[in-house]
């Protein structure tokens, strides 16, 4: 059995103060702060459904993009993610190739996958491993600004790089679209309200 | 289940509905496909053709690294190096950026740079640092094409240079290449682009472009020579030794110039020019028609060879072509035959004059103004002979002159045809000769021993003669100093009294010191009363106070 909702008990949670609320005195406004009262984060599935796509969408010029440009001795390369990955993999430096893989590709699709799993579950009210998909959406916030590995390493690199006429590393513009992307998702699994998970028709059925 | 459905809509029911039903987030995913799709666009956008470009060899060219290159601004980069299905050739793939489309026209040119040792120095060597890449050179054809053949040495001039492109006619190529330089006054104003054979095969028609401003030096009247190598050359005039550059002596060179009294106008592109082979031969101004003439020599002519001068009256007026020996039967001797190429209007405007004033006889009308000109100088008594201009180098030279009262008849010989013959004289180099052996001869003929004979008796005379003298001539000699003696016992005497005369106790003595005396004295007096008046300036007007009077002293 599960316990009863804060919804039967007549109770809803403020979400700028967290004060619960009774709706039978204040129905409408937080009695602290005055907002508005939502039983769930309003319109949350929109919402994530939308900054979600647009995440996804920004994710195509991310990786097609360069994201960095080398300048060497006579010569220029701009790297992709995913070439940059490769060329770290054949210099050797498997380990560091690893590492930029997961956090560049692997967590990205991980929150497009798991973001579209929960929407998904979520509208059709399926009432199936609640628990789990609770898990999946926690683990969603903690993996969720490793991403910004990427934005950081570029970052760093061009502030560090920068030899003159020898070397020099500069941003481009793909991670202008990672970071974005990385926001995106991030925002996205912010305006997701994993109560909705709980709020199947039938809750007792499990 | 319906309890919490029912919960939740009052609270739905204070939320205000947008317009069109839409939450403003919807916008998020819109503005990000807007960017997304400009992004890739552009980005597609900027990915330009894709060619194929076939190379001999590969070079040091890596797929996905090498760059194409253009005024060493990266164009493109090479895609995929492969070989050609019949392994002949290298196929390079190469893409393009979007704004190079100018080098998919058809003339375009590709080279691979690689480090290369020119005519203009090393170049290519930072393809050792950063590994080789390939040049281009976008055409100008209205033509596109995706696959070219691929040069194997860079092009001496790429497409938009400035300069014109003019075709210089060659016997032979000599050692001449592409990329040899074209100096104008030694200065390098172009380069030798291309060379292929003339159609009928005698000639070699070489492409050489003058880049510009100093393609405006090329007139019509311009003269290209060969200026390869060092030329030392052994004349009459001693050595000459002569070099364009040190580049044109390892790659040669062509130089040119146009003659002073040239045209100013600059010549058109393509236009053909001969290259003649040293800059003398490309410098002689028109020599006009050329008479050749023919010489016997009777004594050997070591030192004459073909290409020597003849002058006239020192001006040069053509060159020896052809030594031979003949043979007389009737003296049996071998006579040197000579024959040289004579042309008259080098002489100048002497020569004008001369047609003008002389009338010349054109006997038959076969014969050519300058061979009766010629004639008619024989029968005035032209002679050649072969002179000896370098004694270092012992060169010989045929200089023509008239010699008064020598005239000959021209003998008319049919055979000869247009060649004239010149009567010779006997060389003035060989007089000297003959008159050195005449001297050697003479001084042999000079009696020394009667000379010899003289010089004793001479000497006999000398030593009487210095008998005589310290006979007879000392002893007067030795009287006259004892004059000079007596002479100077008298003068000593002299001195002596009018040392006396001025003797401590002398009355001039006495009288010259009284004198001193009284000049003192005087002196004093002014001196005393310069001092008194200083004092006393009034005393000039007053007179002199009574009480000083003691002051004063007479
Ligand atoms: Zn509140």
């Amino acid at each position: 059995m599960t316990p009863p909702s804060a919804q039967t008990l007549g109770l809803c949670l403020c979400h700028r103060c967290r004060l619960a609320c009774s709706l039978a005195t204040h129905p409408h406004h937080c009695p602290r702060c005055g907002d508005a009262l939502h039983f769930r984060k309003p319109r949350a599935v929109s919402r994530t459904w939308a900054l979600m796509l647009a995440a996804l969408v920004l994710y195509a010029p991310a990786n097609l993009l360069p994201i960095m440009h080398t300048q060497a001795l006579q010569k220029d390369t701009s790297v992709t993610i995913l070439s940059g990955v490769v060329e770290l993999w054949q210099t050797g430096a498997w380990d560091i190739a690893v590492i930029i893989f997961v956090a560049s590709i692997g967590v990205p699709v991980t929150k497009f996958l798991v973001l579209t799993l929960l929407l998904i579950t979520v509208q059709r009210g399926n009432r199936r491993s609640r628990r789990e998909r609770t898990l999946l959406y926690r683990a969603l916030e903690l993996i969720g600004y490793w991403s910004m590995l990427d934005v950081f390493v570029a970052a760093l690199l061009s502030a560090l790089v920068q030899f003159g006429l020898f070397g020099a590393i500069e941003p481009r513009i793909g991670i202008l679209f990672f970071g974005l992307v990385v926001v995106l998702t991030m925002l996205a699994t912010q305006s997701f309200d994993p109560r909705l998970i709980w709020d199947s028709p039938d809750h007792h059925d499990r | 289940m319906t309890a919490s459905d029912k919960d939740s809509q009052p609270a739905e029911a204070d939320v205000r509905s947008r317009p069109l039903g839409l939450s403003l987030v919807w916008l998020v995913p819109i503005v990000a496909t807007i960017v997304g799709l400009s992004m890739l666009f552009k980005a597609w956008q900027e990915t330009g053709p894709t060619i194929r470009i076939s190379f001999q060899t590969a070079g040091s060219l890596t797929a996905e690294k090498s760059p194409i290159k253009y005024r060493n601004v990266v164009i493109g980069e090479v895609a995929d190096v492969k070989l050609s299905s019949d392994h002949g050739q290298v196929i390079v793939t190469a893409k393009l950026n979007r704004e190079a489309v100018d080098f998919t026209r058809q003339d375009s040119r590709y080279w691979v740079v690689r480090p290369r040792i020119g005519t203009e120095g090393i170049s290519g060597l930072d393809t050792l640092l950063s590994g080789g890449f390939i040049a281009a050179d976008p055409g100008t054809s209205a033509h596109r094409t995706e696959s070219f053949t691929g040069l194997e040495s860079p092009p001496p001039v790429t497409y938009g240079e400035p300069g014109k492109r003019f075709v210089v006619k060659a016997e032979d190529l000599g050692s001449l290449d592409i990329g040899s330089p074209i100096y104008y006054r030694k200065v390098r104003v172009g380069q030798l682009v291309s060379y292929e054979l003339d159609h009928s095969g005698d000639s070699v028609n070489m492409d050489v472009f003058v880049s510009a401003p100093n393609d405006r030096f090329v007139t019509a009247d311009t003269r290209f020579w060969n200026a390869s190598g060092i030329r030392i050359g052994v004349s009459a005039d001693g050595v000459e030794f002569d070099a364009e550059s040190l580049v044109s002596v390892v790659t040669g060179g062509i130089a040119f110039a146009t003659p002073p009294d040239g045209q100013a106008e600059p010549a058109e592109t393509d236009t053909s020019f001969r290259l003649y082979p040293t800059q003398e031969a490309a410098l002689t101004p028109d020599k006009g028609p050329a008479q050749i003439i023919r010489m016997h020599f009777g004594h050997s002519l070591r030192g004459l060879r073909e290409g020597a001068q003849v002058d006239f009256k020192g001006k040069k007026i053509g060159e020896v072509t052809e030594i031979s020996l003949d043979y007389d039967p009737v003296t049996e001797t071998f006579p040197v035959i000579v024959d040289a190429k004579v042309y008259p209007q080098l002489i100048g405007d002497a020569y004008d004059k001369l047609l003008r004033t002389q009338t010349i006889d054109v006997g038959d009308n076969q014969q050519s103004l300058t061979q009766a000109l010629f004639h008619q100088f024989v029968r005035q008594g032209l002679h050649a002979e072969a002179r000896q201009n370098n004694l270092l180098t012992g060169q010989l030279y045929v200089a023509l002159a008239f010699v008064p009262g020598a005239g000959t008849d021209v003998v008319a010989d049919k055979n000869a045809g247009a060649v004239v013959e010149i009567p010779t004289q006997f060389t003035s180099f060989d007089k000297i000769q003959d008159q050195l052996t005449d001297i050697v001869d003479r001084l042999s003929q000079i009696p020394f021993d009667r000379i010899a004979d003289n010089l004793n008796g001479s000497l006999e005379e000398l030593k009487q003669t210095l008998t005589s003298i310290n006979r007879d001539t000392l002893p007067s000699t030795r009287n006259t100093l004892q004059g000079i003696d007596i002479l100077v016992n008298e003068m000593s005497a002299t001195l002596q009294a009018a040392t006396a005369t001025f003797a401590y106790d002398s009355p001039e003595r006495q009288r010259i010191g009284h004198t001193l005396n009284e000049l003192e004295r005087m002196s004093r007096s002014v001196r005393d009363l310069s001092d008194y008046l200083r004092r006393h300036p009034e005393a000039l007007i007053r007179g002199r106070k009574e009480h000083n009077t003691g002051t004063l002293r007479p």
